[in-house]
Order: C-alpha cells, then sequence, then structure tokens
C-alpha cells in the first residue's frame, strides 16, 4: 500500500499546496488503493478514474500558474454517497430503480465539492434509498467491514464509511436520516458528523425523509471532517430548510480542541442510553472514553431525557410516512426502471409493475408503514402522535443542554454484526440506530467520533457527541480533544489499526 | 344514454338546490409555483421544465412569494381574513400527469378564510356567497390520450404527457355551501364566477381565461326536499369551461337529480363531466370508497407567517374592484341604472373602463366593445372577456383611427387580424399594408401607373373634362385595396396631368 493514501486529508492537503507532491499522484494512488481492494469491500458502486485524474489535473496546473488553491481541500480525493445527484456520473440509490439514472443536474453539496477543487472519485454503495442500518440493502450487493469481511459496515451510508476506514478515500459525503452517517463511522472506526438540520442543503440529495434527512461528513479525523464540512455546509436558496446563518465555526474548534483541554466543559451522559440490549464490550469503551473527557477536564454529569425512550418508535413513523409519499415519484413514467409496458397495459398496472419489480423488500416495508400511518382515521393516532413525541424530545433536549454543553452516549449499542445476521429481523436491525435517532427528530449536531475497539470482540466502538442546533462546532471541539487523549493513550489513532486488507484479499 | 330530467318548475316545487363552488385559477406569475420556469401558455410540449417541476429525485420547491402576495391580494379582496400562519401539505395520489405523485397544496391550513363576494343579479338585485376559503397550490401537467374517441382515455392506445404546466400556481376559492337560491341557482352560479372573474382581473393576478384554462370551474349540486335542512348527496360536475356552462351544468343537475330522486332513487356521490356540445353532464369513474389523499405537512417548505405589516401593505395595493368601479362609471359616464345594468350583463364594463384607462375616450371604448366586438361574440359563442384581444389593443385600435392612419373600416380589419392572433395593432396594420396610405412618393407611382393605362381619358383630362379624373382616382383606389386617401390621389391626378 502507498503511503500517500495513508495520510489526513489536511495533510495531503498540504503537500499539494506546496507542491511538494501533485493532486494527480495523491488521486492515482487512491484509485490504484480502490482498485486492490474493492473486490473485496464492494464500498463503490461507480468510479469514474479519468474524470477523477483531469480534476485533479486541474488542481495542479491552477497550484503551478500560482493560483491559490480553490479551497483548503483542493486536490482531495472524496467519494459521495450515491443519494447526491451527480451530472457525470449515474445516481442510484443503491436501488434497481434507478439503475443507470444520469441525473441532468449536480445537487448543491456536489458543485460545492467541484468549486472547491475537492476530487471526486466515484459514488459509495448505500441501502436502498438510505433505509438499513447494514448496507445489505443495497440492490447492488453489500459492502464488507474493513474490520473484519464477513461483518457489515453499518448503514445506510457504508459504502462511504467503509471506503475511508480501508484508506481507499481519505474523504466522504454521506447522509444522516437516523444515523446513517454516525452508526456506520462507529463500527467502521470513522469520524462521521450529522450537522443541523439545514446546516448542508439537500438540494440534489435524494429524499428519504425530508425533515430528518441531513447530508454529514465522513472522514478519518476530526479536523479533516471539519474541513469537509466547511466545503459542503451553509446557506443554499434552493433548499427551503436550509439555515440562512454562517457555518458554525468547527475546523477553528477542531484546532482548539486538539490542544486537549476542556476545562470548563460540561459534558452530560444520557442516562436512557445503556444497560440491557448493550454489548458490554460496547459499554466499557465508553466508559473509558468518558473517563478520558474527565480527565481533559470537563465536568461530567449523568442527564436524563426520558422521551428519547419513545424516539425510535417515533421515528419509524414520521420516516416512513414521508418517505411514502418521497417514492411515489418511483413510477416508470418519467425516467428509471419501467416494467410491463407491453403496449396493452394501463399505465396504472405499468406503475404497480414498476414499483414491485424496483423496489427491495425493507424499502416497501416502509412505504406500507407509511401509507397506513397517515391513512385517514389513523393520522392521528401514528403520524400526529410521533410528531408530538418529537416535540417531547425538542423539550428534553433543551433542558439538558441548560445543564450542560454536549450530551454523549455510545453511537450504537453493539459493533458490528455479521452480514446476513439481522436481515430477518428488522427490528433487531432498527434497534441499531437507538442512540443517533434523536438528534435527528430534534434537528441538532451530533457525530461519532472512534472510541477504541470493544474488549469483546476487538471492532472499533464510537463516542456519540451532540450538540445544540447550530453548535456543532462545539461536538468538535469536544470530539477533537477526546481524539488527541485516546490517540495518545492507545498508541495512535485507531484507523490506522485497520487489517491490511491487500493481504486479506488475496 | 340520457337520463331522465325533471321539469325545472317541478324541481323548484319539490326541493331546495344547494351549490358549492370550487374555482381554481391560474395565477399570471412571471414563474411557476415552486422553481425558476416561465409560467406561459401554449409553448412547445415539456419546454417549460427543470428538475424541481419534474420531480425529479432530489430537486427541491422554492416558494414563489409573488404567488403568496397574489394569493394574500385575492383573500383580501373577498374580504377574507388572512392566516397568521399557514403552510402546505402533500395531497398524494398517483396520476401520471402529477411528476411527484403528489400535489404540492394547502389543505387544512389555508392562507385565506371567511370572505364573502357580493354578486349582482340580471334584475339589478344583490346576493351575497360567503367564501369558504382561498388556498394555493401547484398545478398538474397535462395528459393527451391519443387513439380514442375524443381525446379520452378510454380506447386510447397511448398517452402523452406535457409538463409545461406542472408547478404553475393556482389558487382555489372555495365557497361556503349557497343555500336559498331557489330558481335562481343557475343564475347565481354564473354570476358569481363572472364577479370572481372580473375580481381577479381588476387585481391583475390571473388571465381568468376560461377557455384556455387559466380558470376552471367544478359545480357541487345537490337538493333537499323543500323545507328540509339536511343537504342532500352532492354531485361535483367538473369540466365547465365558460360562464354560460356553469349556469347549465347547474340547472342540467338539478333536473336530473330531481328525477333520480322523485323516481325513489338515490344520488351517487361522484363527479360527473359537463358535455359542452349537449349540455348534460356524465358520471365519471365512480369511486368505491372516498379518496384518501394521506395529506400531511409538506416538509420541504417552511410555514408562511404573514406579519400584519405585510398584510396592511398589500391591502394598500388592492386596486379599484369592480363594485366600486361600477359605481364610478355610473356618476362619470352619465348611466342610467338600465345602461349599467346592460354593460354589466354583457361583461363589457370593465373592458370599457380598462379601455378608458389605456387612454381611449369614454365613447368610443363603449361603442367598440357593445357594437362589433359584441358581434364577434356571438358568432363565435364566447364571452366578451373571453375574446382574444385586450383593451390596450382595442385603445390602441381607436388611437389609430383618431391619428388619421385608419379608416373605421381598416380598423374593423386590424381588429379582425389581432382576434385571430395575428399580433399586436400595429403589427397587423404592417403585415397586411393597413394603414391609410398618404405616402405621395407610392401615390404618385400608383397615378403615373393608372393614366399610363388609360391614355385616352388623361387626354380627356388634359381637355378640360376634369370629371374624367374620377375613373383613374378609382383605378388608383382599387390598386391600392382601398387605403389611399381619395382626395389626395385627387389633387396629385390635376397635378401631374397638366405637368
Ligand atoms: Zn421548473
Amino acid at each position: 500500500m502507498t503511503r500517500l493514501t495513508r495520510w489526513s486529508a489536511a495533510e495531503l492537503a498540504a503537500r499539494i499546496h506546496a507542491q511538494d507532491i501533485t493532486a494527480v499522484e495523491v488521486t492515482r494512488a487512491h484509485l490504484d488503493r480502490i482498485t486492490a481492494v474493492d473486490p473485496a469491500l464492494h464500498a463503490f458502486l461507480h468510479l469514474d478514474a479519468p474524470a477523477a485524474l483531469a480534476a485533479a489535473a486541474a488542481v495542479d496546473d491552477g497550484l503551478r500558474r500560482g493560483d491559490p488553491p480553490a479551497s483548503p481541500l483542493a486536490g482531495v480525493p472524496l467519494a459521495i454517497k450515491d443519494v447526491f445527484t451527480t451530472i457525470d456520473m449515474p445516481t442510484t440509490c443503491g436501488s434497481r430503480t434507478l439503475q443507470g439514472w444520469r441525473p441532468p443536474y449536480d445537487a448543491t453539496v456536489t458543485r460545492k465539492l467541484r468549486a472547491a477543487g475537492v476530487v471526486i472519485v466515484g459514488k459509495t454503495n448505500m441501502d436502498e434509498f438510505a433505509m438499513g442500518s447494514s448496507t445489505e440493502n443495497s440492490a447492488y450487493g453489500p459492502t464488507r467491514n474493513p474490520w473484519d469481511l464477513d461483518r457489515v459496515p453499518g448503514g445506510s451510508g457504508g459504502g462511504s464509511a467503509a471506503a475511508v476506514a480501508a484508506f481507499e478515500v481519505p474523504l466522504a459525503v454521506g447522509t444522516d436520516t437516523g444515523g446513517s452517517i454516525r452508526q456506520p463511522s462507529a463500527v467502521t472506526g470513522t469520524v462521521g458528523v450529522k450537522p443541523t438540520y439545514g446546516g448542508v442543503s439537500r438540494y440534489g440529495l435524494v429524499a428519504f425523509s425530508s425533515s430528518l434527512d441531513q447530508g454529514g461528513p465522513v472522514a478519518r479525523t476530526v479536523l479533516d471532517a471539519a474541513l469537509l464540512h466547511e466545503v459542503i455546509g451553509g446557506y443554499d436558496p434552493l433548499d427551503s430548510t436550509s439555515i440562512d446563518a454562517p457555518v458554525p465555526p468547527v475546523v477553528q474548534a477542531a484546532r482548539a480542541g486538539a490542544a486537549g483541554d476542556l476545562t470548563g466543559i460540561r459534558v452530560g451522559v444520557v442516562s436512557q442510553f445503556g444497560g440491557d440490549g448493550y454489548q458490554p464490550g460496547v459499554l466499557n469503551a465508553f466508559e473509558v472514553a468518558v473517563s478520558r473527557l474527565r480527565e481533559l477536564g470537563a465536568q461530567v454529569v449523568e442527564v436524563s431525557c426520558p422521551s428519547f425512550d419513545h424516539a425510535l418508535p417515533a421515528y419509524y413513523l414520521i420516516a416512513p410516512s414521508e418517505c411514502s409519499s418521497n417514492l411515489a415519484r418511483f413510477d416508470g413514467m418519467r425516467y428509471g426502471l419501467r416494467v410491463g409496458d407491453d403496449g396493452n397495459r394501463s399505465a396504472e398496472e405499468v406503475m404497480a409493475l414498476t414499483r414491485e419489480a424496483g423496489f427491495g423488500p425493507e424499502v416497501k416495508r416502509r412505504i406500507m408503514l407509511g401509507t397506513y400511518a397517515l391513512s385517514a382515521g389513523y393520522y392521528d393516532a401514528y403520524y400526529g402522535q410521533a410528531q408530538k413525541v418529537r416535540t417531547l424530545i425538542i423539550r428534553d433536549f433543551a433542558a439538558a443542554f441548560e445543564r450542560v454543553d454536549v450530551l454523549v452516549s455510545p453511537t450504537t449499542p453493539t459493533t458490528a454484526f455479521r452480514i446476513g445476521e439481522r436481515v430477518d429481523d428488522p427490528l433487531a436491525m432498527y434497534l441499531s440506530d437507538l442512540c443517533t435517532i434523536p438528534a435527528n427528530l430534534a434537528g441538532n449536531a451530533a457525530l461519532s467520533v472512534p472510541a477504541g475497539l470493544s474488549d469483546d470482540d476487538g471492532l472499533p466502538v464510537g463516542l456519540q457527541v451532540m450538540a445544540p442546533a447550530l453548535a456543532d462546532d462545539r461536538a468538535y471541539r469536544v470530539a477533537a480533544a477526546y481524539e488527541v487523549a485516546r490517540d495518545g493513550a492507545e498508541g495512535g489513532p485507531l484507523a490506522q489499526r485497520v487489517p491490511d486488507l491487500e493481504v486479506v484479499g488475496r | 344514454m340520457t337520463a331522465a330530467l325533471m321539469d325545472y318548475d317541478e324541481v323548484l316545487e319539490r326541493f331546495d338546490p344547494v351549490l358549492g363552488l370550487e374555482v381554481h385559477v391560474e395565477l399570471s406569475t412571471a414563474t411557476k409555483m415552486f422553481c425558476g420556469c416561465a409560467n406561459v401558455f401554449g409553448t412547445p410540449p415539456n419546454t417549460q421544465v427543470c428538475p424541481t417541476c419534474l420531480g425529479l429525485p432530489g430537486a427541491l420547491p422554492v416558494l414563489n412569494g409573488v404567488a403568496v402576495e397574489s394569493a394574500m391580494r385575492i383573500g383580501l379582496a373577498l374580504n377574507c381574513s388572512i392566516a397568521p400562519w399557514c403552510r402546505f401539505a402533500r395531497k398524494n395520489y398517483f396520476y401520471p400527469d402529477m411528476p411527484k405523485n403528489f400535489q404540492t397544496s394547502q389543505y387544512d391550513e389555508p392562507i385565506a378564510v371567511n370572505g364573502s363576494l357580493a354578486v349582482e343579479l340580471s334584475d339589478g338585485s344583490v346576493f351575497t356567497v360567503a367564501i369558504e376559503r382561498a388556498h394555493m397550490e401547484e398545478d398538474t401537467g397535462k395528459s393527451l390520450h391519443v387513439g380514442g374517441a375524443d381525446g379520452r382515455i378510454h380506447g386510447a392506445s397511448h398517452s402523452l404527457l406535457d409538463y409545461n404546466r406542472a408547478g404553475v400556481p393556482l389558487i382555489e376559492v372555495v365557497t361556503k355551501p349557497i343555500e336559498g337560491a331557489g330558481a335562481r341557482a343557475p343564475e347565481i352560479a354564473r354570476a358569481y364566477v363572472t364577479a370572481l372573474r372580473d375580481l381577479l382581473r381588476a387585481l391583475g393576478v390571473s388571465d381568468v381565461r376560461m377557455d384556455q384554462g387559466s380558470m376552471r370551474c367544478d359545480a357541487n349540486v345537490s337538493l333537499m326536499p323543500r323545507g328540509s335542512s339536511t343537504f342532500g348527496t352532492r354531485t361535483e360536475t367538473k369540466n365547465v369551461n365558460s360562464l354560460r356552462s356553469v349556469e347549465r351544468a347547474v340547472r342540467y343537475e338539478m333536473c336530473r337529480q330531481g328525477a333520480v330522486l322523485a323516481s325513489g332513487g338515490r344520488i351517487v356521490q361522484e363527479t360527473r363531466h359537463f358535455d359542452e356540445a349537449g349540455g348534460t353532464t356524465s358520471a365519471g369513474r365512480r369511486k368505491e370508497t372516498s379518496e384518501d389523499y394521506r395529506y400531511f405537512p409538506e416538509p420541504d417548505l417552511v410555514p408562511i407567517a404573514p406579519s400584519d405589516a405585510w398584510v396592511q401593505r398589500l391591502r394598500a395595493t388592492l386596486p379599484e374592484l369592480p363594485w366600486q368601479r361600477r359605481a364610478r362609471a355610473k356618476t362619470e359616464w352619465g348611466l342610467s341604472d338600465l345602461e349599467l345594468r346592460d354593460l354589466v350583463n354583457a361583461g363589457a364594463l370593465d373592458l370599457i373602463a380598462a379601455t378608458v384607462d389605456a387612454g381611449a375616450p369614454a365613447a368610443e371604448a363603449r361603442s367598440w366593445w357593445v357594437s362589433y366586438l359584441s358581434q364577434q361574440t356571438n358568432s363565435r359563442g364566447v364571452e366578451l372577456a373571453d375574446l382574444p384581444i385586450t383593451p390596450a389593443q382595442v385603445a390602441r385600435v381607436i388611437a389609430l383611427v383618431a391619428e388619421g392612419a385608419l379608416t373605421n373600416n381598416l380598423a374593423r380589419q386590424v381588429v379582425d387580424g389581432v382576434l385571430a392572433k395575428e399580433g399586436e395593432p400595429d403589427e397587423v396594420v404592417a403585415a397586411h399594408g393597413l394603414a391609410v396610405v398618404s405616402d405621395d412618393a407610392a401615390l404618385t407611382a400608383a397615378v403615373e401607373q393608372a393614366l399610363a393605362a388609360a391614355p385616352d381619358i388623361a387626354d380627356k383630362i388634359r381637355g378640360g373634362k376634369l370629371a374624367a379624373a374620377g375613373a383613374i382616382v378609382g383605378a388608383v383606389m382599387k390598386a391600392t385595396g382601398g387605403q389611399a386617401n381619395a382626395q389626395r390621389v385627387r389633387e396629385l391626378v390635376l397635378a401631374l396631368v397638366s405637368a
């Protein structure tokens, strides 16, 4: 494996901008790494090496002419979850129904990445339409976890997390509706951030659940995530739910946090997240993480958020309800898959056959759940009630943030489970997002940072840090401080300890 | 199949009709409701589309502020209260002309509620229609069914979809149940839609062209036994595309329902289609159960909370409304009650006023609308306001006559050209060379040509027979299609002969 792929995005960018190395060399090294390990991992659904090399060459040309870099990440390779539209690459959302669909427009996130000189190498695998916690719901086959190829990389953004964990790319973009950035990051030993809702434009993000979906960065270090956050974040007039406010100063916060001092920071441990159903090794790693925060000077208290107990059921009413409406457009009439159009069938029959063939079982399950929950006579009992729970969760967060600056919990109750283990048990699968869902329902910022390996199975554990809306920088500061302390105590970054897949793959 | 009909008078002896009118109006904003696409009628299919109005994966709506202001102005003009907080909802159902398979609309939180519209009837009396709500929504695309009869989906071999209209801003104005109308129910229905059309035109928010679909009316009709206060089952008649059809559809439904009820049958709650040619209604697809649209708040848009200041500012922009204009026209133009009512009934008053506003003298404006243009409505079977000519265009023609550029005869030809959609009056004049020819160079050439063609007549004139000049003048007038100024031609003939 070439050394270049082991570097962080910040290091790569500094060397590229100083013209010590070229963006083309960096891109080629990552493309070589993808060629070597992706057959075993299947993190990518689409690669575009010529386009990536051309984008890298353009960055090098500019630097040679003496132009300043377009952004602090100009020239750095990155992968995009296949849920953002890209004008030059297919966008499938991991679904049969969009196989080969080429959008006529770029998502705002895609556009910002291009404008920043970031080198887009390809699109990553995901659970179909971002519905799932294992990437097994992809119509194009599962992605494997670089820490153990028999295990899932989490989901729905398992492709992005695995690609970053396996050094295929230093950075990726994901989306988080109930934990789809944070949970895969936790189980692959990467950093994943769900920004404040409205912090990153959803224009061109194919909607699963509009009021919950949020794009965000995946990286191997907190600083890299912050650098990417500032590139993709910010107000977008094309997204009405986008926040018209400056991006919180997350890079500055990550740098400040790296000084390793959390004196005066009040950290709340959510008492609802622990106990039965949590893997002992995960709880042990979490305890160690909390004690490190204390050693960094933070005041740690326990905080109760009783309505968090109802977050999971509320989520499984709101998200499917919105999804049942958002996915109605996939009917074979205008784009994507069309089945049964033999000249004898009506449009309604073609729509039904297309949807039957185009969607996988989990997507159908959620469409049916949502259709039912929104039906006349059931709306108040299901959707209406779930929205009330949402309000209670927002209040619990507000009350908690009067007492503490951030809340912490394990990111997910268990480490990566085995491929196939939960496919027939949707409820067990849904529990993967138990700790991550409240931040989606409330819309505030949350991230997952590697918290070592579980002492029972040797797999990565994530520490979740939650901050108030628009205080994303607070979560970054705490995570960066923790990262430095953990790396120091455990002999270097966790990400560097991932098995050498080029050997495993042979 | 023709339905049995009860005699209208018998219907009224036995039943009280209850009406409910839902009028959809396309706003004439520059762009669509949720995207930047142009909002124009009649462009080639699928040329006014973008990711948002095509409902492409990932695309998001951004609300058109002008559409919101139009909705608020309509609400204010209808004496509605403007909701201090409202939002959009999704109305979910599958139909190929709807790109997202849901319509972004307003459901239980409309922008304007509880208004009224005073409607003047032909006998001069006024009936007040209570307005339940006015709400915003987006239009759907259009389906064109090919291969079946009459463009209906039944029997069609395939369908074509045009999404140019998808996402065009619509306002739906819904009345409260109209009771106590009795025999005047059909007339009230028509008068209400007319009054609403005039109001919207005065506000300048819509073309309100029923023939082009920018104003569409659904008529709900039910009957209840006289003296009862329990509403009967209603039907909803769609496809009512002219003012006259509104009246006919209501009357037809009253007679049809009367016959069904009198024979012991029951009315089926259904959508019916109005057949313009036969003046009848026919059952649409019958729904086994009422449609469940699974409404829920639109998560891609933020709520609208109009401030008092915003509402007051918009209230101040309300123009002279039709009833105010009527009062003013009566005094300023010195009309009698009867003359005013005739103009109102002919739908001419607002058009005349607008023509006057565009610079024409009141007498000429009135003359054009009540004579020549009224004749055109009779031959075309449309309302005056639906003629494809605007008050500004009429005012321009009047100005051209006043300048001497057009004779009255030429002016009618120019109006015909505008009605034939050949363009603006000046374009029609140019295209057909209709202007009065007073250009000496052109006339001199024509006179020389005529004199050369008839040397004997030229000699007679030289010989002092000035009356013979008339033949040359006639020839020139013929050659120029009657556009020459005859007096000037005569002068030129005499000048050229004696030269
Ligand atoms: Zn558009």
